[in-house]
């Protein structure tokens, strides 16, 4: 039964990486580096960085198990995730009858 | 807030008073009983530190019916001061509180527990399971469940009741608008238990992938076990958009940020956040009502369940579909044609699933032997109640119709009976069904027929007419009207249901009592000529559920064996024991969520210290668990044995 639950050194790896992918965002915010649109583009990418660090360093996601509840899983939360940010936008935009 | 704000208890209302009397003398009479009796240590060993899911069920629900009392009793209130015009029974700003908590109470912290209750007593023991995948973890979210819902209703007593609606909306939820602290209260009671709701929402959705008896293929489980894992799904995906929108209004709140406000930043998007999980939220706690449904018709019909397949991809398909809905609660945002066409659309399209499942359950009974036992009264006043309120959904859907409907009586009359005829129903069915598999007895069948009829009755009566005050032009959350409205016969007619309503429940607490004492006892462990695995085991089931794991053949499993066993060739093998792998209990959920109390408390005075404090004990917690080696434990054949044998189930 023994199962492997990753090496210590893959979970120090990303958590030091999202540390280093949470203290940049808060820098780049507090020094106003950038002006708001780079800004908000700089810091959604870094936020794709750590969500990816987060899947491969502490969500197993090379683990495979044969029923692919991991394809299915990602692909679910891609379509959610999709239209939380998609959804929100185009509903926020055509916010016509106010303006 | 007002001047009520001013002190760190709530003063000023003498109703507020007496109920500081009443709970006062509740909790002296609690601690008194557990003194003389000396039950403290009882409690402890068998309840507080107990990882048995049975008893997490219990506790769970024993929490969500004390909450439907208090939720119960703030919608008592209301109704009594919309009973006749120009009330002064309640002030305005007490009316808000009341209808605020009226609405997290009876969502958050008795429909949730409620639901969180039957998937604790039923899963394990449906699927041939002998615990939850991860029973600390099960322990450990009640546990902060019971101290949210605690933080929750302690504001009650100390600081002030939140008074911003039950999903407080910004701007009013601000500082600005509201700066006592009773929106923080909110804010930490929902996100503690919340994070209780997501772990139960991931330890059910493994449990039910992982832990079903062998031969249970997933197209084998019974429909309640479906329902759940559909739940489960989408409380995964749903949860944590309300943790990281009430973050931000903490954020707002707390430190001072322009997220929601009115001035810089954009409390649309709360709104916009917020429905994201809200909608989704009454599609978590109705698909599960579906699956009770589904077994209840099933079993006392003495079929198989008409559409099995049909009923798993409808169920699928409401929880992934119910996530694409959300924008029909504020169609009157104003975001245009496109959006509003899209969402009514996908509101309108949930409603054939939904159908589909209706049609599914008068098959099963159609042609079928029907016993009219308490579970199934409920079951059959569903149906109706169900349709009906799903039908004024449609017509809620309709985005250009909606400009006419938002926010009035109308609105609340179709949600009560989708919540009421469809969850609250649900769940007392489940609750009937369930009983003697939980305590080894029935519930009286003659108050139980007196609480149907008064629920039944009240619920027409109180929430007919509301549609027709919709339609008159009464306004949701308004605390009084005048003579000229002409809204007083059908309000005074909507009080009176809503006490036939409390009668109703004044009658199951009643039955509760008196079936403890004088309830049909279940010595069989099948009273209902059930079809599923729970019902082949005695009741209540023992520590260990299953003395020997069954092996599934069938869909119905427990029902082709009891066929088989009828048979006068069958032959019974001895059972062959071997020792049960047990989890150990632990006493770190509990103190680990009193201690997330701790943080809430703290932070809902901005105390920082007490709140930093708090969260150093949960650091602690954490930390001596992750150093804990010992975590389970065996139980031996003969120990094993002898309980079978003292259950009169000899092997």
């Amino acid at each position: 039964m023994e199962e492997n639950h990753g090496s210590t050194k893959l979970y120090v790896m990303g958590f030091v990486l999202s540390l280093i992918l949470t203290v940049i965002p808060l820098w780049l915010v507090v020094q106003h580096v950038f002006a708001k649109g780079m800004l908000t583009i700089v810091i959604t990418a870094i936020a794709v960085g750590q969500l990816l660090i987060q899947l491969f360093c502490f969500m197993h996601i090379k683990d495979g198990e044969k029923p692919r509840y991991h394809a299915i899983a990602l692909v679910l939360g891609a379509v959610i995730v999709f239209t939380i940010v998609a959804g929100s936008i185009w509903i926020m935009t055509f916010n016509s009858q106010v303006h | 807030m007002g001047e009520k704000s001013k002190g760190f208890f709530v003063t000023g209302d003498p109703l507020i008073y007496g109920a500081d009397v009443a709970i006062i003398v509740t909790l002296l009479g609690i601690i008194i009983f557990l003194t003389v009796f000396k039950k403290w240590g009882w409690l402890w060993k068998e309840w507080f530190t107990t990882v048995d899911h049975k008893r997490i069920g219990i506790m769970y629900l024993v929490s969500s019916l004390l909450m439907l009392f208090r939720g119960g009793v703030d919608a008592l209130l209301m109704r009594l001061q919309l009973a006749a015009p120009n009330t002064h029974f309640l002030t305005s700003q007490h009316y808000n509180e009341i209808f605020t908590t009226h609405g997290t109470i009876m969502i958050l912290f008795m429909a949730m527990p409620f639901m969180f209750a039957l998937f604790n007593i039923v899963i394990p023991l449906q699927i041939g399971a002998r615990d939850v995948a991860y029973p600390f973890l099960n322990a450990l979210s009640f546990w902060l469940f019971f101290f949210g819902a605690l933080l929750f209703n302690l504001s009650f007593v100390v600081g002030g009741s939140p008074d911003a609606g039950w999903l407080s909306y910004p701007p009013l939820s601000e500082i600005a608008g509201s700066p006592g602290p009773g929106q923080n209260f909110y804010i930490w009671g929902i996100q503690i238990s919340g994070i209780g709701s997501l772990a139960t929402g991931i330890n059910f959705l493994v449990t039910i992938l992982k832990m079903r008896a062998p031969g249970m293929k997933l197209m084998k489980m019974p429909l309640f076990s479906w329902s759940v894992l559909s739940s489960c799904i989408t409380i995964i995906f749903a949860f944590p958009v309300l943790t990281v929108t009430l973050a931000l209004l903490f954020v707002d709140r707390y430190l001072g940020a322009h997220i929601f406000t009115a001035d810089s930043g954009n409390p649309m998007m709360y709104v916009n956040l917020i429905w994201m999980w809200g909608h989704p939220e009454v599609y978590i706690v109705v698909l599960p009502a579906f699956g009770i449904y589904s077994e209840i018709v099933s079993t006392f019909s003495k079929k198989k369940i008409f559409g099995y397949k049909s009923m798993v991809f409808s169920m699928m398909i409401i929880s992934i579909l119910g996530y694409f809905t959300w924008v029909h609660h504020f169609f009157t945002m104003g975001a245009g044609a496109d959006v509003n066409t899209f969402f009514a659309i996908t509101t309108m399209a949930i409603g054939i699933p939904t159908g589909v499942k209706i049609f599914n359950w008068l098959f099963t009974m159609f042609r079928g032997r029907i016993t009219i036992s308490q579970p199934m009264l409920w079951t059959i006043a569903f149906i109706p109640c169900f349709v009906v309120g799903g039908a004024t959904g449609v017509m809620l859907a309709i985005a250009p119709a909606d400009y006419q409907y938002h926010n009035s009586y109308f609105l609340i009359a179709h949600f009560h009976q989708t919540l009421i005829g469809g969850v609250v129903f649900g769940y007392l069915a489940g609750l009937y069904y369930w009983w003697p598999k939980m305590f080894g007895f029935k519930l009286n069948e003659r108050l139980g027929k007196w609480a149907f009829w008064t629920w039944n009755i009240g619920f027409y009566v109180c929430f007919m007419p509301q549609y027709a005050l919709g339609f008159m032009g009464m306004t949701r959350r308004v605390y009084t009207y005048g003579w000229d409205m002409g809204w007083a016969p059908f309000n005074m007619v909507s009080t009176v249901g809503a006490f036939l309503m409390g009668i109703g429940f004044i009658f199951q607490a009643w039955q509760i009592l008196y079936s403890i004492k004088n309830g049909e006892k279940d010595v069989t462990g099948d009273p209902w000529n059930g079809r599923t695995l729970e019902w082949s085991i005695p009741s209540p089931a023992p520590l260990y559920n299953f003395a020997v794991i069954p092996e599934v053949k069938h869909d119905d499993d427990w029902w082709e064996t009891k066929k088989a066993m009828a048979d006068s060739q069958y032959k019974k093998e001895p059972p062959q024991y071997e020792p049960i792998h047990m989890p150990k209990q632990s006493g770190i959920p509990f103190i680990m969520s009193a201690c997330w109390f701790v943080v809430g408390f703290g932070f809902t005075f901005g105390w920082s210290y007490v709140g930093l404090a708090g969260l150093l004990g949960v650091g602690l917690c954490l930390l001596a668990r992750s150093f804990q080696q010992e975590t389970d434990y065996y139980i031996p054949v003969d120990e094993v044995r002898k309980t079978e044998a003292s259950l009169g189930r000899v092997g």
